[in-house]
């Protein structure tokens, strides 16, 4: 065997040892711009009371979190038991954004549909589904036609973001609430920012 | 019940495979035909396994079942039809299992076509080709198992991401799959070879078909990649040094490299431990794009659900199959020095030349894929690496190669007279740059960019010319008929892939020098002009489709009072994502393309609209077809199936000789 032909083998396990670094690197975490802003302000019709508006101020002074969340989502069903264990906990105080309820469920054709029709069928279909999966939230939000999340950023439901004292968001996750996500993530997160006040 | 159907035979593929992985070996290696005979069954039913799980997956999309979490997560009940089949593949999982499905294809085929071979080589290669296989099944079925239920079933699915909802992805992933894959076949005879000691001209000739044809099949993926990009993306980019687009174009350029390297190896005999290592790196550039896209390392705008522990794993499956290969490699590559001898002048150095440049454009490629990666290792910070980069580095390496490309078929093997051969092409090179002056002039752009790409190009065309014309020569007296027939399909094939290379030069030079592009404000009755076009806004009309909302603008490309033709961009909101997209539209023409795409809708009832102007758009495709269509050539050419038939016969007295 002669040294030279070994070279390619060590420039690959070179490689490799990079490779493998790179996994334990999480590309995602390339902030949302949000972070450590101030959350964008809004004020949106309550769920349970829909005469009434909720806006950022209402939470101001506690570390919270705002949840965006649909019926027709499929990962938010995935991730809801979680959001009501919590609750149980009373781990932090969650606000749901119901995102889009009407107008982003495909297997309805919500154009032409006029605006307080598509509210009452959002809020129906919305407490249906709290009503069926348990309500895990301080209270939730209408955001019949998505402007607030575009605000926010969404791209996709679920997403979720960790709100401060004085209403900066501090933290995104994206996709379900995962156990470990809570666990290895959030909590301390929501510790961190309650020590710091 | 038939999910886990497709489950079951998965798993049954998955112990074929191992069959096919060990047993063919060990038969090689003790000499024993009855062992060795398992490989070929065993290829073959692990084949009709994988594919019969692949039904019952695509089943379960066409039929909506969403109990199974894919297709909820992919599919939805509104879907047409054709997407909920190409659906199958718009995801991590199924896209998995594709790729198993191609490998498959690839080993039915070599055990379908390749009868002549020796019965221990055979064996060998496909012992290689289980071991791969068993490799990608179990990813697929321990980390990312498609037929995973959700239960209880959900009433409606995510659907599939709209920007695949497409034509151009309907046939994109398994070109492109199947030219990742076909350079395992390549990779199986070369390791083959290595474990027999047995790396010669027969080798080279037996690997050729397949790597070309593999190679075709990566070209046309990574073309109708490409002009999915450009007219779906909807803003008339063509190519954007994506991560995942980087992970297909390595390997095309080291595969380029192999083509090129087996050639000689067959011809001459030389370069032998250059091709091995060719052969197994362009499939390990396949693997390392599988694992870049897969493992989540790198960001990448084609959105793939990443999870760290099936990085881990493919990166597991990397170190087996690379590090062992490389491995054999370093033990085996002494024994193959030698070959035929050559001088400095000959065409075997213009071949060298050009297969070193071509894997150093490889490898920088993969330097500035993975540049971002090293840096965030070391903690140097994050950065992105973009087109500038790989363009800075590209034009420099592909000038020679593209030189050299054309001059070293003037060159003799072996050895010839370096004044002569310069004499022979100086009046075209000449002849190149000027014209790469005088057009660079005439269409008032004459920036080195611009001459160097036409003067290139023009190298290309009037080579190409003068290499036709002289091959004519050579049976002068002969008539026409006669003379074209002694041309052979595989020179035909090399002539036809480097004019598609001038080509597809001509058409990034253009486009790259004198696109136009405009943003404007269009109420209904508005006018803009562009490039000597003007586009009249006719307002814009619903436009719904099964499971999408749209708005579609009706514009007049008029040029002075002519009416060219009417376009309709659209703005579509997919309901079940409520994801906007934008569906450009596209006047496509010889010698340029117009292109309009819709924007947002502002609050005083007018539309934002982007017109683009094109030259030569289409040639950078029309490059990538004579590219490939030089590919069918060669692999079709006639001297593969006499040897074949020789060598079968040949096979067949050596039997009767021992019986």
């Amino acid at each position: 065997m002669k040294a030279k032909f070994l070279v390619p083998l060590l420039l690959f396990f070179g490689l490799v040892g990079f490779l493998a670094f790179g996994l334990t690197l999480d590309p995602r975490e390339v902030p949302s711009p949000l972070i450590d802003k101030p959350a964008p302000q809004f004020s949106l019709a309550r769920l349970d009371q829909p005469a009434q508006s909720f806006s950022l101020k209402e939470m101001q002074g506690q570390v919270w979190m705002l949840n965006v969340w649909a019926s027709w989502c499929v990962a938010c069903r995935q991730e809801h038991p979680l959001l009501v264990q919590m609750a149980k906990q009373k781990i932090v105080p969650v606000v749901g954004l119901n995102y889009k309820e009407v107008r982003g469920d495909g297997a309805i054709n919500a154009r032409g549909m006029a605006l307080e029709a598509e509210t009452a069928m959002a809020i129906e279909r919305a407490r249906r589904w709290l009503t069926d999966h348990g309500d895990p939230y301080v209270l939730s939000v209408l955001d019949i036609d998505g402007r607030v999340g575009i605000d926010f950023g969404v791209y996709g439901v679920p997403e979720t973001f960790l709100i401060d004292q004085n209403g900066r968001i501090r933290y995104k996750h994206i996709g379900p609430i995962t156990p470990e996500a809570l666990k290895d993530v959030l909590i301390p997160k929501i510790e961190e920012l309650r020590r710091a006040s | 019940m038939i999910p886990e159907l497709g489950h079951f035979a998965l798993i049954l593929a998955l112990v074929l495979s191992l069959v096919q992985a060990v047993v063919p070996l060990v038969g090689a290696q003790r000499n024993s035909m009855a062992l060795m005979a398992v490989g070929r069954p065993a290829a073959q039913g692990q084949f009709f396994f994988i594919v019969f799980s692949y039904v019952c997956l695509t089943w379960a999309f066409i039929q909506s079942d969403f109990s199974v979490q894919l297709a909820a997560s992919n599919s939805h009940s509104a879907t047409p039809i054709m997407y909920k089949i190409t659906g199958v593949w718009g995801n991590h999982e199924g896209s998995l299992l594709l790729w198993a499905m191609s490998l498959s294809l690839w080993t039915v085929a070599v055990t379908v076509f390749s009868r002549h071979l020796p019965d221990a080589f055979l064996a060998r290669v496909l012992g290689v080709l289980g071991m791969v296989s068993a490799g990608f099944i179990s990813f697929t079925l321990v980390t990312s198992n498609p037929f995973e239920r959700l239960l209880p079933a959900v009433a409606e699915g995510r659907d599939l991401n709209p920007l695949l909802q497409d034509p151009g992805m309907i046939i994109h992933p398994p070109l492109l799959y199947m030219g990742y894959v076909g350079f395992s076949v390549a990779f199986a005879f070369a390791i083959a070879a290595l474990m027999s000691g047995r790396l010669d001209a027969a080798w080279a000739r037996w690997s050729r078909p397949w790597t070309t044809i593999a190679w075709v099949f990566l070209t046309a993926g990574i073309a109708v990649g490409s002009g999915w990009a450009y007219y779906e993306l909807g803003w008339g980019g063509w190519w954007f040094w994506d991560p995942v687009e980087n992970a297909s174009f390595m390997p095309w350029l080291l595969g380029t490299a192999l083509i090129h390297s087996l050639a000689v190896t067959e011809k001459r005999g030389a370069f032998r431990s250059w091709t091995v290592l060719l052969a197994i790196g362009a499939f390990s550039l396949s693997l390392l794009g599988t694992f870049l896209v897969r493992s989540g390392v790198i960001t990448s705008v084609h959105a793939f659900a990443t999870d760290p522990k099936r990085g881990l794993y493919i990166l597991a499956l990397l170190v087996i199959v690379i590090g062992a290969s490389l491995l054999l490699y370093a033990m085996r590559a002494s024994k193959l020095t030698g070959g035929g001898s050559f001088a400095f002048v000959s065409r075997e150095t213009a071949l060298l030349g050009n297969n070193v440049l071509l894997t150093v454009a490889s490898a920088s490629v993969l330097l500035g894929t993975l540049y971002p990666l090293f840096l965030d290792a070391l903690n140097l910070g994050k950065i992105s690496v973009g087109p500038p980069y790989f363009e800075a580095v590209f034009v420099p390496l592909m000038t020679p190669v593209v030189v050299l490309m054309m001059f070293g078929p003037f060159l003799r093997w072996k050895d010839d007279d370096l004044v002569a051969a310069v004499r022979k092409v100086a009046p075209a090179f000449v002849a190149s740059v000027l014209i790469g002056f005088g057009s660079a002039w005439a269409v008032d752009h004459v920036t080195w960019r611009t001459v160097l790409g036409l003067t290139l190009a023009a190298w290309v065309v009037l080579a190409s010319v003068q290499l036709l014309a002289g091959r004519f020569k050579e049976r002068a007296g002969a008539s026409v008929g006669a003379r074209l027939r002694s041309i052979t399909a595989a020179w035909w094939g090399m002539w036809l892939a480097h004019l598609g290379v001038g080509v597809f030069i001509i058409g990034v030079t253009m486009v790259g020098s004198l696109d136009q592009h405009l943003d404007v404000k269009m109420k209904e009755g508005q006018h803009a002009e562009l490039a000597g076009y003007t586009f009249v806004f006719r307002g814009a009309v619903d436009a719904d489709g099964p499971n999408y909302d749209a708005a579609r603008g009706i514009i007049e490309l008029r040029r002075g009072e002519r009416l060219l033709d009417t376009l309709t961009p659209e703005k579509r909101v997919y309901r079940a994502q409520g994801m906007p997209m934008t569906e450009a539209s596209l006047d496509i023409g010889v010698f340029r393309d117009v292109y309009v795409s819709l924007g947002e809708q502002l609050a005083d009832g007018a539309w934002i609209v982007s017109l683009y102007y094109k030259p030569f758009i289409s040639w950078i495709w029309l490059g990538c077809v004579l590219m490939g269509l030089g590919g069918v050539f060669a692999a079709a050419d006639r001297r593969y199936r006499r040897l074949a038939a020789r060598e079968a016969a040949a096979a067949g007295q050596r039997v009767a000789a021992s019986a």
